[in-house]
């Protein structure tokens, strides 16, 4: 693997700019490492024609001086963002061979900010997953392996090809969605950073949706502070986007001064779960230290309604989506199978079309959205919602920020876990609570478990103080001085021991 | 009148309910930026938004909002504060999205009115329950294609206005008279133009019977009517289809229906069973629509004069009776083209010219009053010439039809074809014995009590002078000479 | 909450996905699981909560009357399974 797809955003910025390499040396160097790890199955569409020109174009604008915020930048992108005229599936076959005559909000600002488009990245069909297994393009492997254990294991999901590009050293950076924790999730299972903005920073416009009141775009990165940049140019008020909020975007990395002295840290107690891991809970308690150590103040509070924020996702979620997804009939994109009625047509399309869990959470959604169970599902969940929105505003009377573990357990093996979907959604217990209350969370990697795989640390903000979070964010990143790598692919095991587990 | 219906086993009263859906006036669709206009060639005038493409969101036209609250208000309704755009699911080929964005448990308007002008002169209120906003849908073509269906989605999210009376209105002509009514308001107020055939208003009628004074019988609902006098012809042939059934001891099905306007008769529509669960819920692209009480009272502030408002004016002011002003304010055009006409003159008068003679002769070449070849100006010159005695009211017809054909001025023609009405004494009593002269059997019958035979005199001497004699003098001279 | 065969055919009805005759009995088990599992929810006291109906605290935003958008009607169609003379064709429906 050439240095080159070893640096951070930061770092090849400052590289490109200093004219150290060129940004189509850049991009080669990245289509070259996702050439190497084509095996992980990542990236479902690779774009390198694309990259080059872009890159081609961004040496052109570098040569004159006037390169944009992430110029000369290769990034992968989740396939559900939709890209002019590039192959967007959503992992679904339902999408089959839909090549949108638009570009998402998100991917447009990403080029206008110079970045190179290395491809599409594999995701859980519709989003729907927790471990990338429901893509009907086969599972993504995660880069990482347990220490003497060869059997390949989860990414997470759904960004699990984002996560897994970003670990893996295929890109600078990804970008990913987040409904429930499918953005923070994999990035813990990979050993890297991923945000879930507020929800209303990042336009859904373009985005191809899942639960509307609770997707969010966001970041995928090797570090915070390039998280940082990466969100600062994902996101802006969208006019297209009913729920976009109209606000200026903060300079995110200003925001990291390094300093947290006199900032609360909330510690919820109701974040465990029965045979959650040691080494979670030890790493949390180390978080805890780090940041006390740092001059922060932690305090314990209270978030009653936080084991119900589960279910309740799982109404909402469901919901939401079993109407999102009605527009995939055949008719206008994707994929139609024949039949001897409008009816049949629809019936047999979308039987074909949908995966599994795609198609249990559609009829869940339709159940409880049906006739005689509305009041007693979907309004009773918006109701706990608003009770879970709360719990989070009482809690930030007393904290600035909170901190937790980001999931309950570290990757699991692939085909682990796939029996029961109810067991799969436990994935996103930590997860899902800012996501119903559309607060600002992070996952960073801190620690490591005494079989070498990454654990992360979720901190969670007031909605549209982003700026707290990543200030909170880089000073743990920094105290918990996480360097391993995994060692796939190439076989080289380079994992280290981090700090603190 | 009764508005019973007769049945073999005595009388039943209908009750009906119309939800009229009405296109809003506006350039661009309620949640998408694509045209509106009709006519265009197929799926020309389609956003990817109205496509229901991957990822599109909908943002709400303030404009359509602003036609909805006008609207309300000009149905003296309640304007919501407050109101919430929910997602109707169904699946079917014109609606992409698989749901349709409508406002289903708080619409933007609640409870309102309509006055009807009953033919006996009374005036009956119809209730509104709401107005709210919502998607059209697309339109599916069955009959270009043996197996197939076309979709054409130039309408799919054009902004519609749902209107929903009260099961007031108790027979077809009311229906009618109610429709005709909410045209009326609807045009007044420029947030739809109420054109039936192009599709702009349709109506979904809600209809049962009961015997009087009973509970509310079981109804059906017909779908997308789109005339006044479909409307008519599917409730009175529902109403009695009802009632024979009822009579044979039968039960009315509650079911959605079709109105055949070639065989004048409902039939039901082919549905599937259970498909009418529509999984209600708030759309999540969306938020609440809150509107500000300050903008709701200047949107008040600048509705129009509207037709209850125009006739009671023109009735106080103008002293029409109730039912010519009735006549001239249902088309705002024709009410606009009288007031012209009737400013500083006969406002009788006027109206009479408007509504019967200039209406009347435009309907008979095909021409509406916005294209009439006759200005309010130069009908307001007939008329004068009328006033001051320079024509008579039948000459004034004469001239009236020559205006029409050649678009020549009144006081022109009266010069050009030398009608001025002859006002000298001694012209018509000339013409008098003359006539007498020709008759004098008929003076001597006259004279001798043959009273009826006057008009025989008026028409002889009027013929003489071409029509052009003064009447009023005419009268007064005949009369001396005939009791002479 | 179980959910039986017929209820599990009549939603998959409404969603309109087929689902052969064998298949739903397994998956009437999986659904009740899931919402058995959801049934826990009924513990929560919801007396005098609203709903919610934002996430985000901000007034809706309104777009202006402008047409800006449609008039491509090949952007439309090219991605249609089976476009015919400048419609979308779906098997034929009878009203
Ligand atoms: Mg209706
Ligand atoms: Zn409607």
């Amino acid at each position: 693997m050439s240095d080159l797809a070893r640096l951070t955003m930061f770092e090849a910025r400052s590289g490109l700019r200093a004219k150290k390499f060129s940004a189509r040396e850049l991009a080669q160097a990245h289509l070259a490492a996702m050439a190497a790890a084509r095996s992980l199955n990542a990236f479902i569409t690779e774009t390198p024609d694309r990259a080059l020109a872009q890159a081609d174009a961004s040496d052109a604008r570098l040569a004159r001086g006037d390169g944009g915020m992430l110029e000369g930048l290769p990034l992968a992108i989740k396939d559900l963002f939709c890209t002019k005229d590039v192959l967007t599936t959503a992992c679904s076959h339902i999408l089959d061979g839909f090549r949108p005559p638009y570009e998402s909000t998100v991917t447009a600002k990403l080029w206008q900010a110079g970045a190179v488009m290395l491809g599409k990245t594999n995701l859980d069909e519709f989003a729907m997953g927790s471990s990338n297994a429901t893509s009907c393009r086969g599972p993504v492997e995660n880069p990482w392996r347990r220490r003497g254990d060869n059997r390949p294991l989860v990414p997470g999901g759904s960004s699990g090809g984002s996560a897994a590009a970003v670990a893996a050293r295929m890109a600078l950076g990804a970008i990913g969605t987040d409904t429930g924790g499918s953005i923070r999730q994999p990035a813990s299972f990979c050993g890297v950073v991923g945000v879930k903005p507020t929800y209303g920073r990042c336009s859904r416009w373009g985005v191809v949706a899942f639960a509307s009141s609770l997707d969010q775009a966001g970041p995928m990165t090797r570090s915070v502070s390039d998280a940082a940049l990466l969100l600062a140019a994902m996101a802006g008020h969208d006019p297209k986007d009913s729920t976009s909020a109209p606000l200026a975007v903060p300079d995110f990395n200003a925001a990291m001064t390094g300093d947290i002295h006199g900032l609360k840290i909330g510690v919820p107690t109701e974040y465990r779960v029965d045979g959650m891991p040691m080494a979670i809970e030890a790493l949390w308690r180390d978080g805890i230290a780090w940041l006390k150590e740092a001059g922060a103040t932690p305090v314990e509070i209270s978030l009653p309604m936080t084991k119900y924020a589960l279910p309740t996702y799982y109404i909402i979620a469901p919901a939401e989506a079993s109407s999102n997804l009605a527009r995939y009939d055949g008719v206008r994109f994707g994929l139609r199978v024949p039949g001897d009625s409008l009816d049949a047509m629809y019936e047999k399309t979308r039987a074909a079309g949908f995966g599994a869990e795609v198609k249990r959470r559609v009829l869940i959604g339709t159940y409880v959205l049906s006739a005689g169970y509305y009041d007693a599902y979907y309004v009773r969940a918006q109701k706990i919602r608003t009770l879970i929105a709360r719990d989070f505003a009482q809690a930030f009377e007393q904290c600035d920020a909170i901190l937790t573990p980001t999931t309950p357990s570290p990757a699991f093996a692939i085909g682990e876990r796939q029996d029961d979907p109810v067991t799969m959604y436990l994935n996103d217990v930590f997860t899902v609570p800012a996501n119903l209350a559309g607060l600002p969370a992070i996952s960073l990697p801190a620690g490591l478990t005494e079989d070498g795989l990454p654990l992360g640390l979720q901190i969670i903000g007031r909605a549209f103080d982003e700026q707290t979070m990543f200030r909170v964010a880089g000073v743990l990143e920094s105290a918990a001085a996480f360097v391993a790598e995994p060692g796939q692919p190439g076989g080289v095991e380079r994992t280290m021991a981090a700090r603190g587990t | 009148m009764s508005k019973l219906i007769q049945g073999q086993t005595g009388e039943w009263e209908v009750v009906i309910g119309l939800e009229a859906h009405a296109q809003i006036v506006s350039d661009a669709k309620l949640f998408s930026g694509a045209a509106t206009s009709f006519g265009a060639e197929p799926n020309t005038q389609v956003s990817t938004v109205d496509a229901a493409f991957p990822g599109m969101l909908p943002v709400i036209n303030r404009h359509c909002v602003e036609q909805a609250v006008k609207t309300g208000l000009g149905l003296k309704a309640r304007i919501n504060l407050v109101s919430v755009f929910d997602r109707k699911n169904y699946f079917y080929a014109d609606l992409p999205a698989g749901y349709q964005i409508s406002q289903y448990k708080s619409p933007i308007v609640g409870k309102g009115e309509l006055m009807l002008s009953m033919a006996d002169g009374e005036m009956r209120r119809i209730g509104i329950t709401r107005l709210h906003l919502e998607q059209d849908a697309g339109k599916s073509l069955h009959d270009r294609h043996p197996a197939l269906t076309y979709v054409d989605l130039n309408r799919a999210g054009v902004g519609l206005m749902e209107i929903v009376s009260e099961p007031d209105l108790r027979s077809a002509e009311e229906a009618g008279a109610y429709l005709r009514k909410l045209r009326s308001i609807l045009r007044y107020l420029g947030t739809c133009d109420g054109n039936m055939e192009e599709g702009s208003l349709r109506c979904d009628c809600n209809v049962s019977v009961r015997r009087p004074g009973a509970e509310l019988g079981t109804r059906t609902e017909i779908k997308n009517v789109n005339s006044v006098r479909f409307v008519m012809q599917a409730i009175d042939y529902e109403a009695r289809r009802q009632v024979a059934i009822l009579e044979d001891g039968g039960s009315v099905i509650q079911e959605t229906r079709l109105f055949d306007p070639h065989r004048s008769e409902t039939r039901p529509m082919r549905t599937k069973e259970n498909d009418y669960d529509y999984r209600y819920f708030p759309d999540p692209d969306l938020l609440p629509l809150e509107l500000d009480a300050a903008w709701v009272e200047s949107v008040r502030r600048s509705l129009p004069e509207l037709p209850d408002a125009k006739k009671a004016r023109f009735v106080s002011e103008l002293g029409l009776t109730p039912y010519d002003a009735d006549v001239l304010v249902a088309e705002k055009s024709h009410a606009d083209y009288f007031e012209t006409v009737a400013k500083g003159r006969n406002a009788r008068l006027a109206a009479h010219w408007v509504s019967v003679e200039l209406v009347g002769a435009l309907n008979e070449i095909g021409a509406g009053i916005d294209t009439s070849p006759i200005s309010p100006a130069a009908l307001g010159q007939l008329l004068d010439l009328i006033e001051d005695r320079t024509i008579s009211g039948r000459i004034a017809k004469d001239v009236f039809a020559v205006m029409l054909e050649t678009g020549q001025g009144a006081v022109a023609l009266v010069e050009e074809r030398g009608l001025r009405q002859v006002t000298d004494n001694d012209a018509i009593a000339s013409a008098i014995d003359a006539v007498f002269a020709a008759h004098a059997d008929k003076v001597a019958e006259y004279r001798s009590g043959k009273d009826k035979l006057y008009g025989f005199f008026v028409g002889q001497v009027m013929k003489a002078m071409g029509g052009k004699a003064n009447p009023g003098l005419l009268n007064e001279l005949l009369k001396n000479k005939l009791t002479r | 909450m179980a959910l039986d065969k017929t209820i599990v055919a009549k939603i998959a009805m409404l969603a309109r996905i087929e689902v052969p005759d064998r298949e739903l009995e397994p998956l009437a088990g999986e659904l009740t699981r899931i919402l058995t599992w959801i049934e826990q929810l009924k513990e929560v006291d919801v007396t005098g909560v609203e709903p919610m109906t934002k996430v985000a605290q901000m007034k809706m935003p309104m777009r202006d009357d402008v047409v800006d958008d449609g008039g491509d009607r090949d952007a439309i169609l090219r991605n249609a399974p089976q476009p015919a003379h400048g419609f979308f064709a779906v098997p034929k429906v009878v009203e």
